[in-house]
């Protein structure tokens, strides 16, 4: 079963890595590597991204006709997505085991973050052996 | 397993792809369906040569099994596809080869031009050419060039699809292109390498051990179309400028893919056969006369393959160049020259250049122009200032070893302001 891994992080103000040592930046760095090359490594990868900066992000709406309507940034407060994996695991226990891991992501000073990973399960296709009203 | 088909054969291959395409393009008109036919007959070649060995004529070899897809295909195909190409299905596969077309009377050397004019028809959007212009002028297969642009197979044989339609709709309406409109064609076909050389030059994420070098890939495609044209200044223009940008290439990441930039770079590293031949091919197309914005941006590049070390730089010859190209309206280019014009008069006549540049909208919000200011604000000892500037250029970019560049550069500096107030603080 796929899960999805969302790593959202607080919005306001620069990125919250800007402020850091560079030494913490490069280990943060090193880390979030490590791990994807590890998922990879176990066979359960499917796909991960990170994202560009929410100052970018634009709110879209379909107008009249279908043109887009485009809305500024966010609110400053607003948490925003940072990033996500998805990973294919035998068990939920697995997929909570890696986002636990992720969480742990070292900060400043080599503190783990303990940042909050979403967790969903990604819908599959169709059951083969559902028969309803048969 | 299939026995791999070793490198020089894999190479061939892929030199004869336009060719092929362009023997049965002249006979049978359908371009989708040739290529389709030709991506057949080069995956049979892979799968049987290994195994049976070469055969005495390859060119030969893959021409016949083309247009036996190809007949295969439309006897195949529909009513309509079977009226389109009557001629084609009544005459026998075996005799349509006996009729050797790519003899007497007709141009070789032109049709394959109108290759890449076809791949780069500008009815396409840019990335159907680039993609069109990696699978028929380079030969790559559908899944090769998918994995390259990190896009699912499915998603890039489709955009292949629907760029074939695009061409066969548009294609009769346009009439056989002249000598003129394929000079006037040329630069989109040069832009499109281009930008594939530098797809293939910051391309970032994923898995690196089975995808197509694309700045390699430009280089080859660039090479056979200056063997075409030898004598067009731009088209020679252009492949050294791939040449000598390439041959920093393995000084330019570190282990992790981390990026270096140039000041910092291990010049060693730097491909000196590279930058021999890329000097060689501009030496040749400058004394041509006419220098185009290839030419000149390769006699940069050719500075500083030449350079010792940043400092050592001929800066002053860089700034005149760059001013040669200033009728060449690039924001990217005028960033550049505004870096030149700070090595060679000081950082305070960069920056000011840099805040005319902050006016063309263009740029106003780049976090190239961001990084620049930075750079030129750290070395003219404005640190608190640079920090801020590298900071913003780090959420603005969406390259990710760009940005790590970016937030890591802000960060030393700013440890080094802590630790110089720590010091005034303890003293």
């Amino acid at each position: 079963m796929k899960y999805m891994l969302l790593m959202n992080v607080a919005g306001g103000g620069p990125y919250q890595i800007a402020g850091w040592a560079a030494a913490d930046i490069t280990a943060h760095i090193a880390f979030m590597r490590d791990f994807v090359k590890k998922l990879a490594a176990a066979g359960e990868l499917v796909g991960a991204e990170g994202l560009s900066g929410p100052d970018q992000a634009k709110l879209v709406r379909a107008g009249a006709g279908g043109a887009p309507i485009t809305d500024g940034v966010f609110p400053e407060s607003k948490e925003f997505l940072a990033g996500y994996w998805i990973v294919d695991v035998d068990t939920p226990e697995r997929a909570y085991t890696i986002a636990a891991e992720a969480s742990a992501a070292p900060g400043p000073g080599g503190r783990p973050l303990n940042l909050a990973i979403e967790v969903r399960q990604v819908m599959s296709g169709p059951p083969t052996d559902w028969t309803p009203g048969a | 397993m299939i026995p791999r088909m070793d490198d020089s054969a894999q190479d061939l291959l892929r030199e004869l792809a336009p060719t092929v395409l362009c023997v049965l393009v002249r006979r049978y008109r359908d371009f989708g369906g040739c290529e389709d036919a030709v991506q057949e007959a080069l995956l049979a070649a892979a799968m049987q040569w290994p195994a049976q060995g070469m055969p005495a004529n390859p060119k030969g070899w893959l021409i016949t099994v083309a247009t036996r897809r190809l007949t295969d295909q439309i006897r195949a195909d529909t009513a309509r596809r079977l009226r389109e190409h009557l001629v084609v299905s009544l005459i026998p596969a075996d005799e349509q080869i006996a009729l050797a077309a790519d003899a007497a009377g007709v141009n070789e050397r032109d049709e394959t031009l109108d290759l890449y004019f076809m791949c780069c028809h500008p009815a396409l959007s840019q990335a159907s050419q680039i993609a069109l212009t990696l699978r028929v002028m380079g030969g790559l297969t559908t899944a090769e060039i998918a994995r390259a642009f990190l896009v699912p197979e499915r998603t890039m044989a489709q955009r292949l699809t629907r760029a074939k339609q695009t061409i066969e709709s548009a294609g009769r309406t346009f009439p056989d292109p002249t000598t003129q409109d394929r000079a006037a064609r040329l630069p989109s076909v040069l832009t499109v390498l281009y930008l594939i050389f530098s797809e293939g030059d910051t391309a970032s994420g994923g898995d690196d051990l089975y995808r197509v070098d694309l700045s390699n890939e430009a280089i080859r495609v660039a090479r056979l179309l200056w063997r075409l044209l030898p004598d067009h200044p731009e088209v020679a223009g252009l492949l050294a400028l791939m040449l000598l940008i390439d041959a920093r290439r393995a000084a330019r990441t570190g282990p992790n893919g981390e990026l270096i930039p140039l000041d910092e770079q291990v010049r060693s590293r730097w491909n000196q056969e590279r930058i021999a031949e890329g000097k060689q091919i501009l030496a040749r197309a400058l004394a041509q006369g006419a220098a185009g914005t290839y030419q000149v941006q390769a006699a940069i590049a050719a500075l500083h393959d030449e350079a010792p070390s940043i400092e050592a730089t001929d800066w002053p010859r860089i700034l005149a160049l760059y001013d040669a190209l200033r009728f060449h309206d690039s924001p990217m280019t005028r960033l550049s020259r505004a870096t030149a014009l700070a090595m060679v008069n000081g950082p305070a006549a960069g920056l000011a250049a840099l805040d005319d540049l902050a006016l063309d909208p263009r740029l106003a919000t780049h976090h190239r122009l961001a990084a620049t200011r930075a750079h030129l604000l750290e070395r003219a000892g404005h640190h608190a200032e640079a920090i801020d500037e590298y900071r913003c250029a780090a959420e603005r970019t969406t390259n990710t070893p760009e940005r790590n560049y970016l937030l890591l550069r802000a960060a030393r500096l700013s440890d080094s302001l802590a630790g110089v107030e720590l010091k005034s603080v303890v003293g």
